[in-house]
């Protein structure tokens, strides 16, 4: 076994951009590396699971975080479970189901950090009722690349907890954290799923809906014409009926090629769209089913994101505000469909107005959507560009978490506290994004 | 181990508790009503660890602090662990180390320090622990050896040495107290993705932690003798043996 001669690439999950990497895995809390030199950068990451480059840093070390995988302490009457950064969703999952407690916010893959979630400032279909991650984050425990430890809660280093929920783990390394998780008597969810053609059934749908738990929406960015914006909305519950909280042991289906990059077309993810839509015959269905179907259906297959090929996907996910009504969405949607690039991954949903205590945290009220794109060079950049012009113009945000190529101009207009945010911001840490974004090291 | 009575909770005794193997092991056993007695030189790791189990479930956690080089110190922590457990089912000697196998080739005293640790202080242990089973009638010894001790080669033969000693060590043993109802479990991993091998290139053959833990509860249920974990490395190592002397003394492995 010789030493490491050539450096290993790290991908984010939409392989784009790729930088090669330093590499530098965290086996216990303590291992946290002396800053070598001054002008040499690092950034924790942990699943690689963001699209774009916020978690990727080139010319830099990325601290990998997954080995930080151990439980601290769990307390069945309160629910309160403290564990290192490195310990997934996924694995909490495990734990924590049998035990009759779940997620009190998940996003639509469980192979994240729970380091990555607070980083992210994370958000999932319950958001228009329990707001992000980091509401439901009770403490954990900062490091500084000075050697401080810093433990932050609402109420304790107040300042750092805000900076470092959704501050894209730029303010140092998260080593543990603490997080509140919602009881449950079942695996199950009790779900309707309801077709709907234009924007504004969808918004009546989540409004007639907004005392369901879970919420979100599939739209068909491809069709035009009659059926522009048809999509299907989902709407589900924890199951309040006791029902087993063991298990099921289903074999995952992991996508064993690179698919080459012709495969998503126009046709065919107008093709797939049309099935998807007609999976439904009536206009509603309900029942019940477990809950990794219901959140994480994209899961089962693991590492989908190779159906783009090697160079990779873009993804895009804005929020507009109520205040300009269905207009803003309707342009974005406009500008999807008359592109043709639009993926069959499309999801819409409609944010709530809990208010996240990370000061650069991204969900804020009003209706998000989100898609990936095939990387088809400037076609694809000049369409994320006009998509960036019209959520700047109707006042809205993208999420950096999934951004890949948004110019510093967009990103200042859409977080202007990132200045106040970069006092934060630890000497020794960066990423690509953020130099990208701000033009800083 | 024999049939139990699931109530009861299993003594389990780990020698090396915060090597990647052992946790991943420890982790499946804590699910399974065990009580550890955990031993480690690094305390803030230790408690990392017991944390960990104690969270999941285990009956109990004992931990004890000592570097088990020191061999003089291992009778005292063994009694107090068969003490504090009331029983010992099940001890894993999962401590060891890689060395440096380039300082070894021309310091001696590099080598040394791999086969005390390797092998010296795996003698002790065993010895004490093979007397208490045999007169317990009763209980597995469950030892991290290596496929690196089934040939030397040029790029780490000292650990390799250190791991073969080792496996010669077991098969007495075994064939010593196997009769008394002991069994003694030789464990070969291959490559395992753990910080011993953080710093090499990660191949199609590096398998997890979980995986090997996997490996190491299916042969102690079964009873087997010597295990390779994965199992594919059998063919590997049966295939690496076959290599006439003459052509493997050319060769760069």
């Amino acid at each position: 076994m010789s030493p490491r001669q050539d450096q290993p690439q790290f991908e984010s999950w939409g392989r784009y951009p790729k930088y090669p990497a330093e590499l530098h895995p965290l086996f216990w809390k303590e291992d946290f590396p002396a800053a070598n030199a001054p002008e040499s950068k690092m950034l924790a990451v942990g699943m690689g699971r963001s699209y774009g480059d916020v978690c990727l840093l080139q010319h830099g070390t990325l601290l990998q975080t997954p080995n930080l995988d151990r439980l601290i302490s769990f307390d069945s009457q309160t629910g309160r479970l403290r564990c290192e950064a490195g310990v997934t969703l996924a694995q909490i999952l495990d734990f924590a189901v049998p035990r009759g407690w779940f997620l009190p916010v998940t996003p639509g893959t469980k192979y994240v950090t729970i380091g990555g979630a607070i980083a992210n400032d994370i958000h999932g279909k319950n958001h228009h009722v329990a707001g992000t991650f980091g509401l439901h984050t009770l403490c954990f425990e900062l490091v500084r690349s000075d050697g401080t430890h810093v433990v932050c809660s609402p109420t304790d280093n107040q300042e750092w907890y805000a900076a470092t929920i959704g501050g894209l783990g730029l303010t140092g390394l998260i080593t543990w954290a603490e997080v509140q998780m919602r009881p449950i008597v079942s695996r199950s969810i009790r779900y309707r799923s309801t077709k709907f053609v234009g924007l504004d059934e969808f918004l009546a749908l989540s409004h007639a809906s907004a005392h369901q738990e879970y919420s979100v929406a599939w739209i068909d960015c491809v069709a035009q014409g009659r059926n522009f914006a048809r999509g299907l909305f989902l709407a589900g519950e924890h199951d309040e009926n006791p029902g087993p909280l063991t298990p099921l042991d289903k074999p995952r289906v992991v996508m064993p090629f690179d698919m080459p990059a012709f495969a998503l077309n126009r046709t065919s993810v107008g093709a797939f769209n049309t099935l998807y839509y007609h999976k439904q015959i009536g206009k509603r269905r309900s029942g019940l089913t477990d809950y990794e179907p219901f959140f994480y259906p994209l899961d089962r297959i693991l590492k989908w994101n190779r159906l783009y090929g090697t160079q990779g996907l873009l993804q895009f996910q804005c929020v507009l505000p109520f205040d300009s009504g269905s207009l803003g969405m309707t342009e974005v949607l406009k500008a999807i469909t008359a592109s043709g690039l639009g993926s069959f991954l499309a999801v819409i949903k409609v944010f709530g107005d809990a208010v996240s205590p990370g000061i650069m945290s991204f969900p804020v009220p009003g209706v998000t959507l989100a898609l990936d794109f095939p990387i088809r060079r400037e076609v694809s950049f000049a369409l994320l560009d006009r998509l960036a012009d019209i959520t700047a113009e109707f006042g809205g945000r993208m999420y950096p978490a999934k951004d890949a190529c948004m110019r510093a101009t967009h990103f200042q207009q859409f977080y202007p506290q990132w200045q106040q945010f970069s006092a934060y911001v630890d000497p020794s840490f960066s990423s690509s994004f953020w130099q990208r974004v701000t033009g800083l090291g | 181990m024999a049939k139990r009575d699931p109530q009861v909770p299993i003594g389990v005794v780990i020698l090396g508790a915060t090597s990647s193997i052992a946790i991943a092991t420890m982790r499946r056993l804590a699910a399974q009503n065990a009580h550890f007695m955990l031993v480690a030189r690094n305390s803030d790791r230790l408690t990392a660890v017991a944390q960990d189990l104690h969270t999941r479930g285990a009956f109990a956690v004992d931990t004890w602090v000592m570097d088990l080089d020191d061999t003089a110190a291992h009778a005292e922590m063994l009694a107090a662990a068969a003490q504090r457990l009331g029983r010992i089912d099940l001890a894993l000697i999962s401590h060891g180390v890689l060395g440096d196998q380039h300082a070894a080739e021309t310091d001696f005293q590099f080598a040394a320090a791999i086969l005390h640790t390797n092998f010296i202080s795996t003698v002790s242990l065993l010895t004490w622990l093979g007397n208490y089973f045999q007169a317990q009638r009763a209980g597995t010894l469950a030892v991290v050896s290596s496929v690196a001790g089934d040939r030397g080669r040029k790029s780490n033969y000292v650990y390799g040495a250190s791991k073969g000693a080792l496996n010669v060590f077991l098969d007495g043993l075994r064939n010593r107290i196997d009769r008394d109802g002991v069994q003694v479990l030789t464990i070969k991993p291959g490559f395992v993705a753990t910080p011993m091998t953080a710093h090499v290139p990660h191949n199609a053959l590096f398998a997890s932690p979980d995986r090997v833990a996997r490996g190491i509860l299916k042969a102690i249920e079964r009873g087997r003798d010597v295990a390779y974990v994965p199992g594919f490395w059998l063919f590997i190592m049966l295939l690496i043996r076959a290599i006439p002397g003459r052509v493997f003394k050319k060769m760069n492995l």
